[in-house]
Parts: structure tokens; sequence; C-alpha cells
């Protein structure tokens, strides 16, 4: 009888369980309470299959346990109590199924005065484009990529131009607008995802998927690639910061549009050290170092580069190299050529002009405690 | 049923080779699949307590770096969805049950038996060569989606992938020679009696399984062969024009979403191929250790069949958030809800024919009842998934990993060990070790349980699956990695406890107490042969004839509480006819 007081213990202990979970749906964040709703619904129908299924199973294993000279009865089938319960389940079934349907009917018919807002997933960080003042995005294509162009935007393409473009892993939307995400990827598959938004789609390299929202809550969202990206899929991660009207505003100005980007002069005047860094710094979000190197000392994809410069770093092959500046600097210009043990050989190619490579250098090597000896 | 019985004992093969190798006796054929798959299952059950020691304990085994997790989740997936359960229930139950349930002497075509087993064998060498190969073993996931399978960025993108697509192609190729032999045996080579309403559920399900296994691997087939083009000769099948590691690359105009169709196509009748077998064992060992007919048959029948059409047409329920067009969420929720009330009533039919029973709880028994109830708990999360809506948010989290894990992996294995202990009277002539029996069901039925029913919370919560280490999310509290370390100590204990079951299999084979004929008293003719266990040929001299259905237990006015399927007709225990034809065999019955 031992199996009969388990079956009863589990039954009793998931319903206890699933009452005092501490772990459940992060706060809702978005218009897509349906959603909870429907999954509440859910919960119910098939908690109480569950538990009756299951109840009546361990009084059966009690009532009727083997006894000496006990025979079972013989009734092959009973139609009546068969179609019974087929039409109870079926009632049950179609009670899952029509609310889940009319809340998926929303789902598939975003509002027509919904803003556009681009997602563009790239192992492994996210950038974010706006449509700006003409309300329409301009063409893009991975041909047009390149170390000035992360977007790919067709640069020909009048729309373009005034296309509003965050280069790095947060961007913010207003309070209480709907917004319709474009989907866009240059290389592999991922999927967009912020738990308190509920809604959420797959970025499919070669088309443009979509799904919409209205933010409810104003707060800073925590997003993550939640479709298996390749080995840097866990650091692949974003922020939707959702603001009131003003607070949008304010930042959207400071953004800038895809015609300011083209036009940046590289910068030819020699900065300060300071500058250097900082220039450096942006250029490790915008390039998307940081989505495999940390500067904390945490292992992620790559090697951090908290105390890298000045060490000794081992090769799969078993050699061994002090990094120095030469080291860094040959390194980014060909990722290809070494392998650091422990680590996978998956580092690109990045473009970045010869300043640029200045100031990524020294970022690096300022996340070091060992100085260069000039 | 024409059949000419031309088996003598004369062509039985006499060297240690041809009856323990190149054996092409069905019942040898199935131990080498059994043992084969159950080999290769502890290598996927190693793999997978490697990753919760990452998942439990993130950074303290350093040696399980980013790659190689993704590799062990991969061939984690891999091993246990094909070379392990379809292997498992096709190859070895179905080898070694169809032909004695049936009354044939042995498959119709022994020779491709013994090929399908070899070249099943290649495909696992195959597959576990690609852990030796430069780059290791591929790290896609086990649904091997492009473009990132074959790009950079993927661990084993180099040799892993191909090795793992061409173990695949070789598995299919086995796949179908056997499939093709179970089905045209099931068709052809039944005994005198033995209609198809007469047969066992355990040959129904896996009767059916197989016709999905051969319509549903092609699918995968030209999946594979279409990947391992692009990966190879630079084809685009599946390749859209893309930056491979931030570098334009050649490829262009294909379509990833197209391999996700196909992959599916045959990724959710695969859930069946695994599923239905189990329904059909777990039907009878029900029957057998309650000692009271399956109750409603032909319902049985009927939904086993039911479900593997509508198996077909359910496809893209895993494909609600992938950017398909979101019309299709319609249909496919509907069809994939529909599916349940098949299922459902598999489970009413099940419970009711414990129902007045005369319960045994015999290992098998525990094990049944364990199926049921885990498989209860996964089938009811899958109308979450199932329902489009709901599964928005739950899609790619742990809910989704508890959900397939309960549904088509513990429940089939719990499947596995009932019927692995009702059967091996059979096979060896001697009884699993009891204790041991009980101890492994217990630990294995209670630990998963522990395993997967927390883990649904932590996917509610909105943890994405496969993810190496999840530091720094603030939306995931302390005590949901404390949880995760709980559920990697029990994954282990469950682990260890795997070994004591293949240590039972080893010393019972060998020392175990001798069996008897028919030690569970059951009324199919698999426990009918002149010899427990059945010799070459099965059946002696003469075929047995089939005068009733396999549930004629516990019949009123029988002399004891089960009527053999090859009993004289006047011992009664037919079959409930179909209600609109005559009913002669009643008449026999009175």
């Amino acid at each position: 009888m031992a199996i009969a007081i388990a079956l009863l213990l589990i039954v009793l202990g998931s319903v206890a369980f699933h009452v005092v979970t501490p772990w459940w749906s992060t706060p809702l964040a978005s218009n897509w309470g349906a959603m909870d709703d429907t999954m509440t619904v859910t919960v119910i129908v098939t908690g109480i299959f569950f538990v009756v299924i299951n109840l009546f199973v361990v009084y059966t294993l009690w009532r009727f346990r083997h006894r000496r000279d006990a025979r079972a009865a013989y009734e092959p089938e009973n139609k009546r109590l068969e179609r019974w319960l087929i039409g109870v389940t079926t009632v049950g079934i179609v009670a899952l199924l029509a609310p889940g349907l009319v809340v998926y009917a929303r789902f598939v018919d975003p509002p027509q005065e919904a803003m556009q807002l681009e997602v563009l997933g790239q192992q492994w960080q996210w950038r974010f484009r706006l449509p700006g003042a003409d309300g329409a995005m301009g063409g893009s294509d991975v041909r047009f990529v390149s170390g000035d162009n992360p977007f790919g935007l067709d640069p020909s393409d009048p729309k373009a131009q005034d296309d509003v473009l965050i280069g790095a892993n947060e961007v913010h939307l207003p309070l209480g607008q709907p917004v319709k995400v474009l989907l866009r990827s240059h290389d592999a598959l991922h999927d967009f995802f912020v738990p308190n938004f509920r809604a959420r789609m797959n970025i499919v390299p070669g088309q443009v998927s979509w799904f919409w929202f209205t933010p409810t809550r104003t707060g800073r969202f925590e997003a993550m690639c939640a479709q298996l990206c390749g080995v840097g899929h866990p650091a692949m991660r974003g922020f939707v910061v959702v603001d009131d009207a003003a607070a949008y505003q304010a930042w959207l100005q400071q953004q800038p549009t895809f015609a300011m980007t083209l036009a940046k002069v590289p910068a030819g005047a020699p900065g300060s050290a300071q500058d250097l860094l900082a220039r450096g710094r942006d250029l490790a979000q915008s390039k998307g170092c940081v989505a495999c190197h940390t500067v904390d000392g945490r292992s992620g994809v790559g090697p951090t580069w908290k105390g890298l410069y000045g060490k000794t770093e081992t090769f799969a092959d078993g050699s061994t190299a002090l990094v120095d500046e030469a080291y860094l600097r040959g390194f980014i210009r060909d990722p290809k050529a070494r392998n650091v043990k422990g680590f996978p050989p998956v580092m690109p190619q990045i473009e970045l002009a010869g300043d640029e490579l200045d100031a990524l250098v020294a970022y690096i090597i300022a996340q070091s405690d060992r100085r260069p000896q000039r | 049923m024409a059949l000419v019985d031309t088996a003598t004992h004369d062509d039985a093969p006499k060297s240690f080779f041809t009856r323990y190798v190149w054996s092409q006796d069905h019942k040898v054929i199935a131990v080498q699949y059994a043992g084969t798959a159950i080999a290769v299952g502890l290598v996927g059950l190693l793999l997978s307590n490697l990753m919760r020691l990452q998942i439990g304990f993130p950074g303290v085994f350093e040696f399980i770096n980013a790659e190689r997790y993704y590799q062990f989740v991969t061939m984690h997936g891999m091993i246990m969805v094909i070379y392990l359960l379809t292997a498992l229930f096709l190859g070895g139950f179905g080898n070694y049950l169809i032909p004695l349930m049936i009354g044939a002497r042995d498959m119709v075509f022994p020779y491709m038996n013994m090929l399908s087993f070899w070249v099943y064998l290649l495909s696992v060498l195959v597959l576990m060569t690609s852990f030796f190969v430069p780059g290791g073993a591929t790290g896609a996931g086990w649904t091997l989606y492009p473009p990132q399978a074959i790009l950079p960025g993927t661990p084993g993108h180099e040799w892993g992938i191909i090795l793992m697509l061409v173990s695949l192609l070789i598995f299919i190729v086995a796949t179908t020679m056997g499939g093709l032999n179970y089905v045209t045996t099931v068709l052809q080579a039944r005994c005198e009696g033995m209609t198809l309403l007469r047969m066992p559920l355990s040959v129904w399900g896996i009767f059916v399984a197989t016709v999905l296994a051969l319509l549903a691997f092609p699918a995968l087939f030209v999946s594979g062969v279409m990947m391992l083009l692009d990966k190879t000769l630079g084809t685009s099948f599946f390749m859209p024009a893309l930056l491979s590691m931030g570098q334009a690359s050649d490829y262009k105009g294909g379509s990833p979403l197209l391999f996700q169709h196909l992959f599916w196509f045959f990724g959710h009748p695969e859930v069946y191929i695994v599923a239905l077998p189990a329904f059909g064992i777990v039907s009878d060992l029900i029957s057998v250790h309650a000692r009271k007919a399956i109750f409603g048959y032909r319902t049985m029948v009927w939904a086993i069949v039911i479900i593997g059409g509508l198996s077909f047409v359910v496809w893209a329920h895993h494909m609600f958030v992938s950017g398909m067009n979101p019309w299709f969420g319609f249909f496919f929720a509907t069809s994939t809800l529909i599916i349940a009330v098949p299922t459902a009533i598999k489970v009413y039919n099940w419970v009711l024919t414990l129902w007045r029973g005369d319960i045994h709880l015999s290992v098998p028994m525990l094990f049944t009842l364990a199926f049921i109830l885990t498989f209860l708990s996964g089938g009811l999360t899958g109308l979450f998934l199932g329902n489009v809506s709901v599964d928005i948010p739950l899609s790619g989290t742990y809910f989704v990993v508890a959900h397939f894990h309960m549904v088509m992996g513990v429940a089939p294995l719990l499947v596995v060990f009932g019927a692995i202990t009702h059967w091996f009277p059979c096979i060896t002539g001697r009884m699993l070790d009891e204790r041991l029996g009980r101890f492994h069901f217990w630990v294995t039925f209670i630990g998963t349980y522990l395993i997967y029913f927390p883990m649904h919370y932590l996917g509610v919560l909105g943890m994405p699956r496969r993810y190496h280490e999840y530091a720094n999310y603030d939306f995931i509290p302390a005590s949901a990695h404390s949880l995760n370390a709980f559920i990697t100590v029990v994954a282990l204990f469950v682990g260890a406890a795997q070994l004591v079951f293949v240590y039972n299999l080893v010393r019972s084979a060998l020392h175990g107490r001798p069996a008897g004929s028919n030690p569970w008293r059951a009324a199919s003719l698999e426990w009918a042969t002149p010899q427990v266990p059945p010799q070459h040929g099965n059946w002696g001299a003469t075929l047995p004839v089939a005068y009733r259905w396999a549930y004629a237990y516990s019949v009123p006015g029988a002399r004891q509480d089960f009527i053999a399927q090859n009993a004289p007709l006047q011992d009664g225990g037919v079959e409930p006819q179909a209600p609109s034809k005559p009913a002669p065999g009643r008449e026999a019955a009175r």
C-alpha cells in the first residue's frame, strides 16, 4: 500500500507546492494580462483533472488491492461510461481552447496606431532602431553591413536617413503606447524575450517576424535571447526601459539618426587619455565585444579583460605568450590565428579603423593593474 | 493468414557466431538492440548529470565550459530520443514481442532484421565518434536548427554536425529496414485465429508507431541531406543571406523555417513513435497485474490509430513563436487540443481497468502506476503548451523542459523498466531481483517527480532553457538557484539508481530465481511457447491457434483467473464483439 500513500502524498504535495510556491510569473508590465488569465484557467482545469484522476487511482488501489481468494470483475467495456467520459473531456478541452484562441486573435492583430520598434539580433548582442520623423523604416540588407553601418541599412534609401539607431543593448519605450516589434537577425536564430511583457517571438535571418504589446508600467526590464544561438547565447542580454512621455522624449533626442552616424567624421584630433578610454568603452559596447568579454573577472565566452594585459596566455596547442599591446592588436586584427586554451575559437574579425583600435586596446589595457612601460 | 509453416528444428543455427552475433533470430536481435540502446542510454544519462552539475553548481566544475555544456545538451537529447527510446521500443520490444505475441516463428525478413541491427550499431558508433573529432560533437541543440548548426559560433560546427547528420541518416536506414519488417510481419504472419482485433495492445502500439516511423523519418532524412549539402557543398536550402561571425557569407535565399517545418513534421510523430508502444505495453501490464480485461479494448485500439493519424497534423505547435505566419496558430492549437481527447480516453481506460480489479502490486504494476501519474502530469502540461496564447510566454523556458521530460522521457522509461521486469522471465527464464527492483523503482519514480515537478515553476518564472549560466539576472531570485542545486542533487541520485537497474539485469540474468513457464499467469501467446524461454522458431512443431483475445482475465465461471489465448475454444473468454455483428463468440463463452 506504500504506492497508494505515495500517490496521495504526491497529489497533496503538488497542490500544496502550487499554493506556496515562491516561483511564479514575473510582475506583468504589458497589456497581455489575458495570457496570464488563460494560464490561470488552464491551471484550474488541468489541476482538477490531475487531482480527481489520481485520487480515483488512490482509492482504487486501496479498495481493490489483492486479497486472498479475491477475483477481479469481468467488465470489458461500458459504452455509456466511455461516451460520458469523452463528453466531459471535450467540454474541458473546449473550455481551455476557446479563451486561448480569443486571446490569440488579439495577438495576431496589432493595433493600427502602434509605433514600430526594430530589434536587431546579432551574435551575441542587441541593437534597436526606431523609424524616425517620417514614421517609416528604411530598407536593409546584410550586404550593407560594415563597421560604419552595423545595422545594414540601405544608404541610398531616403526613408532610412532619419531612422533612429540605438547601438547599445538598452532601448526606451513610452508608457501606454502600443509597440509593434519588428525582429531582424544578421546571423543566427534569436528570440527577444522580456518575461514581464509575456509576448515574444523568434528572430529568423532572412525574414522579419513581429509581435506587439503595450507597456503598462514604467521601469527597467530585463531582455534576453530565448532561442539557442550559439556558444554565447546566455551572454545576449538587453534592457527595455519604459518611461513616461517626457522622459522618453528626452532620451529619444539624444539618439543619433542613420544620417548622423554616416556623417560622423572619424575623430582625427588627439583627445585626452580619458577621452580615449571612454571611446574604447563605447566601442566595446557598440562592436559587441562585451557580449563575450567581461571587465569584472567573470569568464565569458572569451577571456575576461580584467587583468588580461600583462598575463601569460596559454593556447590550445600548449604554447604560451605574454599579453602585451602587440599581442592585443594582433589578436583583434586576426582572431583566427591562435586559439586561447579553454575558449571556443569563435571570435569574429571586426572592422576597426586605426584610431578605433588604439582606443579599444587602451581600454583593454586599462582593465589591468599592470601598466605599459614606455 | 494462409501461411505455409516451413520452420523445422533443422535450420536452427549451430555455431556461437550464428546464434548470438550474426543472428537472424528476432529474440537475439531484440536483445542486441536493447543492449546497445541501454548502453548508449547510459552515456546520455551521464551527459544529463554533467549538465545538471553545471546548472546546479555553476562554475564549480571548470571543465564544463559553455562549449562542452551545449555539446552535452545536444548529445543527451538526441541520444535519449532517437538512439535510446526509438531503438529500444521498436528494435527491442518490437522485435521481441511482435512474433511471439502474434504467434509467428520470426520476422518475415530475418536477414533484413539482422542487417537493421548492424546498421543501427553503425549509426551509434558514428555518433559516438563525434565526441572525438576536432571541434568535438555538435552543440546545436538536439533540434539542430540552421543556420547556426553549421556556422562558427556553435560548437562542433566543423565535424560534429556532419557526423551527427550522417549518423541520423544511417539510423533512418536501420529503422526503415526494421520498420518494413515489423509492419509486414504484423500484417502477414499472424497465426490462425489472430485477427487484428485480437492482437495485444502492445503489438498495436508498436505497429502504429512503426507506421508513423516509416512516414515521419523520411522528412528528417531529406532535411538531413539538405543540411549536409548546405554544410559541405555550400548550397542554401536552409541558409539565407547572413553574416557568419560578423563576416559576409556566400549563402543566400534559403529558409531556416523550412528546416523547422521538416524537422517537426518528423519530430512530433516521433513523440508518438515513443509514446504509442509505451501506451500499448502499459495496457498489457495493467491487465495482467490487475487480473482484469483491459477496459474498452476497441476504444483503445481506435485511440492509438487516431492519435497516430492526428500526430501528423500538429507539428507546428512546436513553432508557435518561430516566426512562421502567426495565423497557422489557430489551426495547430485546435488540432493539438483535439489530440488530447483520445489520449485522455486512454488514461481513463487504464484507470478503469484497475477499478474492481485484483491489483497485484508487483514491480511491473508499480512502474505502471508511476507511469500513469507521470504521463498524466506531462500530458496536462501539454495542454498549456498546445494552447497557443498560453504557450507564448512559456515557450523556450524550463516549463517546456519539464513537460517533455515528464511526457516523453520519464513516462516511457518507466514503461521500459516495468516491461523489462515483466518480460525478463520470458527472455531469460529467470526473475529480476525483486528487492533491487523495488529500490530502483522508488528512487526513480519519486526522484524524477522531485526533479521535474518544481522545474515547471522555474519556467513560469521565465528561466530560459539552454543557458550555460544565469549570472546577474535580477528576475531570477537566489531561491531559484537553490532549487536548481536541489534538482541537481536529486538527479545524481536518480542517475546512480539506474546503475542498480543495470546491475540487477546482469546479476539476475546469471543468478536470478528460475521463473517457471508463466510467472505472471498472463494470457497472451508469448508465455505459451513449448519452451520458456522460447527456442529458435518459437513454437516447436506446430504454430499456435488463437481462439480469443489476450485479455480473458477473471472470466466468470472459468477454472482459473485467466484463459490463455490459445486455450481450446470451449474454455470461453472470447472477446466481446462489435454490437452490430452477431456474436458467435459470446455463445461459445456461455
